[in-house]
């Protein structure tokens, strides 16, 4: 859901664009506080997976595709400041460097997918491990907590398209959000896919795992 | 993190952008699709504002499309993983550095 130029209005990319610096500039001094010899790679292999996944549309309907956006992934590995930092870092790759999503619209690029999809996403996260704290309930934190990242994403998106009067809200929202959903069910596969495999050979990278449940 | 297990990751990473990047769904995105259902797709400013190396996921002077998908997957993805790890290097030797963080050993 990268934004291509010329569908913001002014107003809207010149706000979301400070917006986001200012986000990127708390994201990095939390950063800051979290790194050491164990995420520091770890924070260059998640950047490098992200953007290689999002390379990889997958069909979710006739006519129409997908792909991970990863903020959920990149939270449950590094937290939300760092999975902040690694999606920031793909999107301002992306856009300078392929042109994937546009310069004016990478402010709120950045915005929903970034701080939106890895904050609320996160949130839910820690939401579902206080209430399930097994294995299961772990695994199943990660599905609902992805899929709504890509929701929550795709919502603010229609409201930037919705504000910038590219399309009436209300119909940009409803357009958007059910094809979000279905992709969503693919963020969430792919997302616990990975987490279980990683967990199976590495929990310790998991700082969000109950470790005493995996003995 | 051990050096092969990073070796792992990295190549899984760059796997994925080699081996399955080609054969992904050509098909538009869920916000390409609404604007081309909705007709607003025709706003999308398609000329750049700074020209990227490589729009569209496309390396210069390869002609076969998946291939020259592949090869510009695979340069984005090296490129990501030596821009986190240094990104993250580097915010660390400016905390290791900073004297304002006394609680910090």
């Amino acid at each position: 859901m990268h934004i291509p130029d010329g569908l913001l209005s002014t107003p809207v990319w010149a706000t979301t664009d400070l917006l986001a610096i200012a986000a990127l500039v708390g994201i990095t001094r939390r950063s800051q506080q979290t790194f050491n010899e164990k995420t520091i790679p770890l924070t260059g292999i998640m950047c490098a997976f992200i953007f290689a996944a999002q390379m990889i549309n997958f069909p979710v309907m006739a006519g129409t595709s997908g792909h991970l956006l990863g903020g959920v992934l990149a939270a449950v590995f590094l937290g939300p400041w760092v999975g902040g930092l690694v999606l920031s870092l793909v999107l301002i790759v992306q856009c300078f460097l392929f042109q994937d999503g546009g310069l004016y619209a990478l402010g709120a690029n950045i915005l929903n997918m970034a701080v939106v999809g890895v904050g609320v996403g996160y949130i839910v996260f820690k939401i579902g491990t206080s209430l399930f704290s097994d294995k299961a309930g772990f695994f199943f934190s990660v599905s609902v907590a992805s899929w709504v990242s890509v929701v929550a994403a795709a919502a603010v998106c229609s409201v930037e398209l919705g504000l910038s009067g590219t399309y009436p809200l209300g119909w940009t929202l409803a357009a958007m959000l059910p094809i979000h959903a279905l992709i969503g069910i693919g963020e969430a596969l792919i997302s616990t896919l990975i987490v279980s495999s990683v967990l199976g050979l590495r929990p310790d990278l998991l700082p969000y795992f109950p470790q005493r449940v995996t003995t | 993190m051990k050096k092969s297990e990073i070796l792992i990751g990295l190549g899984i990473a760059l796997l994925v952008a080699v081996v399955l990047s080609p054969i992904a769904s050509p098909w538009p995105d869920g916000l390409e699709s609404v604007a081309d259902q909705k007709g607003f797709s025709s706003k999308i400013e398609e000329k750049p504002v700074v020209p990227a190396i490589m729009p569209d996921y496309k390396m210069p002077g390869i002609r076969s499309g998946k291939w020259s998908t592949a090869v510009s997957g695979f340069a984005g993805t090296l490129l990501l993983y030596f821009g986190g790890y240094g990104l993250a290097k580097l915010l660390q030797a400016k905390k290791a550095s900073s004297p304002s963080e006394p609680k910090q050993i």
